[in-house]
């Protein structure tokens, strides 16, 4: 079993990399986000009762006839004009046989030789390298159903009892994205996926949930024995396609457990077989699923149900001129508009506050201001709840406010925080929860006068330790008088007024 | 010509009902022989209820159709209740459709609520489709009433209906002899007087050579012309709906209630529907440049069809048509191009009838999985011929033989549409046996599936192209009937009525009746 190396046997991860290039190609399978299905008028909507979305055409029942959603093929042309294809101005659908019983009609409507979008790329950022990769072609086609295993272990096959196929999901439209092999690290690959993500996401052609599926990736792997130096480049090894990963983590973990798998194997002077596999998330290995040999011969051939597509060139050319802002264009203006580094902007959307902190800014917020609120209080807050930033109860419009009170020295970020208190409890705008609770700075110099001097006088040792130049020792005052003032001074001022008054500034 | 009279089709239907037009319509057996056009005409004129015209038509189905077997399913209940309210309605004054009234028979492969579709195979033993055919629900729309599900080939694969799995359909004008097929049952429902029109469908030749072998007028629309949602396919790209009836206008009224653009099928074509009925009465076709084509004679054609035939076509002539012969070389690659594409589509086309979700399921007993139990069903539920379809086209389809055969098929496909274009830039019809022989006897061609095949010899081309045919009567070979067919271009299936009835009056004329008055009594 060749299929089965023992874990000890991998070499080490760096070793595999010394020896061997990865050579490495993704299949992405994204559900648009269409009202209704690919072929008939079903709704798409995710986790209703199973097969209470379902009709004549996307059940397969005898007599039924596929017609093409003009959203879907829309979408589709936006995710090739996006990965700079082209778009082909003749198509077809065609069917891929193969017998299942999630499959309703037995084959997939789906395209093969002649694919609605080709030879694009995507640029994609690793540590502040770019690596290009090729787009070998964007197809359509429709989803299958779903089958859920019943009376085995956590739903697999083996062991089941019987099995139960939900067929809401079969005929939503999926887009299936396939690069060329370009990609030769596990890090690039997953960093194709989330740019890749991120575009379709700035499209608002999908909802790109990979925990729901309706974004899921295929990794092909191979080796080839690094050249020494002067030598051409080998040949392409065999590659093994690791199926349905389905994050960003798996898909570089994925990759990497297949390149020292493969490695121990070639170390060996084993062949590696051409097969699918599995990923296992739990153990974090690939196991074996069906070999080449044993796969399907699919027999496509022109969908006879459906005409060819023909889009004109003027519909194309207007949805080229309609795409909204991409990724990588709406990153160079922040960094050029707003002064964030590629490294804000990573944290920022990994916060998933990048939308708000843009909108934060138009609405009057300093950019780094608005960086520091969103990033390091709000979306804190939210992982409290266990909820997204975009779901706080507080606008963009609101931390632009706060922002802009604390500018102007009227709030300290303390009571900022309060202030963000009141409005997430629904006690109204910025201004109202201020006025509301007696929130702003207390700006009477007779009260913060006294209240200095009575810390001064409280705590003579330290008073004195001060005016000898121990300028830091001013600490515990600078509390007493925050203590006195209950919070409402700017800590900043205190130890300034502090220090003055101690002749020590 | 110009000395005969021109009867309308009313007319023409009262040679065969003079007694029905005497007595008010209240014998039964006279009713049955009335057309399509005098069924409805007597209705609109309050002559004759609809239900009197279902009710007679389902006493005949219940004293021939135990000979005949051309019914699977008959629905009196529904089709009594659908004429009651033409009935009512019409005595409400609202106006009703040309065909309100009318009984038909529905070939078992287009679906329809409140009945079973079977396609004439065992697999889809019980099942109820859940919708209308846009056929089906046409044909409700235009108040036609549906008398019941007729017997076919096992999803419509076949020239004679042996291969139903629920016994043959025997042929009215001699019951030893089969109906043609696929649409035996339809041919043979409207034949024997059980129907006065008949659905059927048409991938090879499956409406036109049971019209022929049945002594009927049968059309393929043009492809694209007729909504196939509901039709069970067979071959996608070759399929069509269409009428079979006693008359030319008969055939054209059903045609254009069953025809026209439907946004629920991708491959019909958002064009106007024909002046098909207008054509039908026209009767003059002096001037019209009619193509005999040279490839569709002589070896294995019957002696007696060609003579026929050429009768036919001489009755052309003296018309005033203008005849000429054409050539169209690569019609004689069309037999072998269709048993590459029909079987292809057809092996993907089944692939759904694996017992998860309808029809037949054999061996789930717990223990099998999933694919044994599709394996088991399908070698329960398929019959031989359907079997050897889908083998031949699961093998011409795979890969490293696509190039080889589908590819090359689809080549020959264009060459035949290439021959079409350029025999109709000389002529506006083209013009053939329907069939090289007439109805063969039952049994005869069972075990020879190539000798069966050879049955669609002329029919085949326009499917493969896509444009129009017709079959009509051309006369009797010893006692049985053969037909001529017409082909025209796409969208130009008025053409085919335009010809069809200006000959079917002459011929007519000769004869002193229509052709069907000579079949026995059953
Ligand atoms: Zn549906």
């Amino acid at each position: 079993m060749s299929t089965a190396a023992p874990a000890s046997a991998l070499p080490s991860y760096a070793d595999a990399l010394a020896r061997y290039e990865p050579v490495i190609g993704l299949e992405t399978h994204v559900e648009l986000g269409t009202v209704s299905k690919m072929f008939c008028g079903c709704p798409t909507a995710f986790g209703a009762e199973p097969n209470t979305q379902v009709c004549p055409v996307c059940l397969g029942l005898p007599g039924s006839l596929p017609v093409v959603n003009e959203a879907a093929v829309r979408f589709a042309v936006m995710i090739g004009l996006a990965l700079h294809c082209d778009i082909a101005s003749w198509c077809r659908f065609a069917r891929k046989n193969y017998f299942y019983p999630d499959m309703p009609k037995n084959f997939q409507i789906s395209q093969y030789d002649e694919p609605l979008c080709t030879d694009g790329w995507l640029d994609v950022e690793v540590d502040g390298e770019v690596h290009r990769v090729g787009i070998t072609r964007v197809h359509m086609e429709e989803d299958t159903g779903k089958s859920l295993h019943v009376g085995g272990a956590t739903g697999r096959i083996h062991g089941a009892t019987h099995s139960l196929v939900d067929y809401n999901r079969a005929g939503i439209p999926l887009v299936e994205i396939v690069t060329e092999p370009d990609v030769r690290s596990p890090e690039v690959a997953r960093a194709y996926v989330d740019e890749l993500r991120e575009l379709i996401r700035a499209l608002g052609v999908s909802d790109v949930r990979m925990e729901q599926g309706s974004l899921r990736c295929d990794a092909n792997v191979s080796l080839r024995r690094r050249p020494a130096p002067g030598e051409p480049d080998a040949p392409f090894g065999t590659r093994t396609e690791t199926k349905n990963l389905n994050s960003l983590r798996s898909v570089e973990r994925a990759v990497r457990y297949e390149i020292t798998r493969q490695a121990g194997l070639l170390d060996d002077g084993e062949r590696i077989r051409q097969e699918t596999r599995h990923f296992d998330e739990a153990a974090g290995r690939t196991s074996s699923g069906r070999s080449k040999e044993e796969a399907t011969d699919y027999r496509y051939f022109p969908e006879p149900d459906l005409t060819p597509l023909a889009l004109p060139v003027q519909y194309v050319d207007e949805l080229r001129v309609g795409l909204p802002e991409l990724p990588a264009a709406r990153r160079a203006r922040l960094i050029a508009e707003h002064g964030y580094t590629t490294r804000d902007l990573t944290d920022l959307r990994n916060a998933g506050v990048l939308d708000l902190v843009e909108q934060t800014v138009a609405a009057g917020a300093a950019p780094a201001a608005a960086r520091k609120w969103w990033l390091n209080e709000l979306a804190r807050r939210a992982a409290d709840a266990g909820s997204q930033p975009s779901d706080l109860a507080i606008t963009a419009a609101d931390v632009a406010r706060i922002t802009v009170l604390v500018a102007a020295g009227e709030l300290t970020d303390a009571l900022a925080r309060k202030v963000i208190d009141g409005v997430l409890a629904g006690e109204g705008t910025p201004d109202e929860v201020v006025a509301g609770r007696g929130l702003a700075v207390v700006a009477d110099d007779g009260a913060l006068t006294a209240a200095v001097d009575a810390a001064i006088a409280a705590a003579p040792d330290i008073a004195e330790k001060v005016r000898g130049g121990k300028v830091n020792a001013v600490g515990p005052l600078v509390g007493a008088v925050m203590k006195a003032m209950k919070g409402q001074a700017d800590a900043a001022s205190v130890r300034g007024l502090l220090l003055e008054r101690l002749g020590a500034s | 010509m110009t000395d005969n009279p021109t009867p309308s089709a009313t007319t023409t239907a009262a040679a065969t009902t003079t007694a029905a037009a005497a007595t008010g319509a209240a014998a039964a057996t006279d009713v049955v022989h009335l057309t399509a056009a005098a069924t409805a005409a007597a209705i609109a004129a309050g002559e004759l209820s609809a239900v009197e015209a279902t009710q007679a038509a389902l006493d005949r189905i219940a004293k021939v159709d135990d000979t005949i077997h051309a019914f699977l399913h008959v629905d009196a209940e529904g089709a009594l209740a659908a004429a009651r309210s033409v009935d009512e309605r019409r005595a409400a004054g609202e106006r009703l459709g040309p065909l309100a009234g009318v009984p038909l028979a529905l070939k078992d492969v287009l679906t329809a609520r409140g009945m079973p579709t079977t396609c004439g195979s065992r697999i889809l033993e019980g099942w109820h489709a859940p919708y209308d055919a846009t056929v089906v629900s046409r044909l409700r729309a235009a108040d036609v009433v549906l008398l019941g599900k007729v017997n076919m080939d096992e999803f419509a694969m076949g020239s004679s209906t042996e291969n139903s799995a629920y016994g043959p359909t025997r042929n009215p004008w001699d019951t030893t002899r089969i109906p043609g097929g696929s649409s035996g049952g339809s041919a043979a429902a409207v034949a024997a007087l059980e129907a006065p029109l008949a659905i059927g469908t048409d991938t090879g030749g499956s409406i036109r050579q049971p019209a022929a072998v049945c002594g009927l007028v049968g059309v393929k629309p043009t492809y694209g012309g007729v909504s196939r949602y509901g039709l069970v396919a067979f071959s996608s790209s070759l399929d069509q709906a269409g009428p079979l009836a006693r008359t030319v206008t008969d055939a054209a009224l059903l045609h254009a209630a069953i025809a026209g653009h439907d946004p629920l099928d991708s491959t019909s074509v958002d064009v106007p529907v024909p002046a098909v009925v207008a054509a039908a009465g026209r009767r003059d076709i002096r001037g019209v440049r009619v193509g005999v084509v040279r490839e569709l004679a002589g070896d294995g054609y019957d002696p007696g069809v060609e003579a026929a035939f050429t009768a036919a076509v001489e009755t052309l002539t003296a018309l005033g048509a203008e005849v000429v012969e054409v050539s169209c070389p690569h019609f004689t690659y069309a037999l072998p191009a269709y048993y590459l594409i029909a079987p292809s589509e057809c092996s993907s086309n089944l692939a759904r009838f694996d017992a998860m979700r309808f029809g037949l399921r054999i061996g789930d007993d717990g223990q099998a999985g999933a694919e044994e139990v599709m394996s088991r069903t399908r070698e329960a539920g398929f019959g031989p011929e359907v079997k050897r379809r889908i083998i031949l086209g699961t093998y011409a389809l795979s890969s490293g033989y696509y190039d080889a055969y589908y590819g090359q098929a689809q080549k020959v496909r264009t060459l035949i549409s290439r021959d079409f274009s350029a025999a109709f830039e000389q002529v506006d019809v083209l013009v053939s046996p329907t069939t090289p022989t007439p109805a063969f006897p039952l049994g005869a061609k069972v075990d020879d599936p190539v000798a069966m095949y050879l049955s669609d010899l002329c029919t085949i081309p326009s499917n493969l192209a896509g444009g129009p045919a017709m079959s009509l009567p051309a006369g009797l070979v010893d006692g049985l009937p053969v037909g001529i067919q017409i082909m025209a271009p796409p969208f130009a299936d008025d053409r085919l009525y335009l010809v069809g009835g200006a000959l079917e009056e002459a011929l007519d004329a000769r004869r002193g009746h229509p052709l069907l008055d000579e079949a026995p009594a059953l």
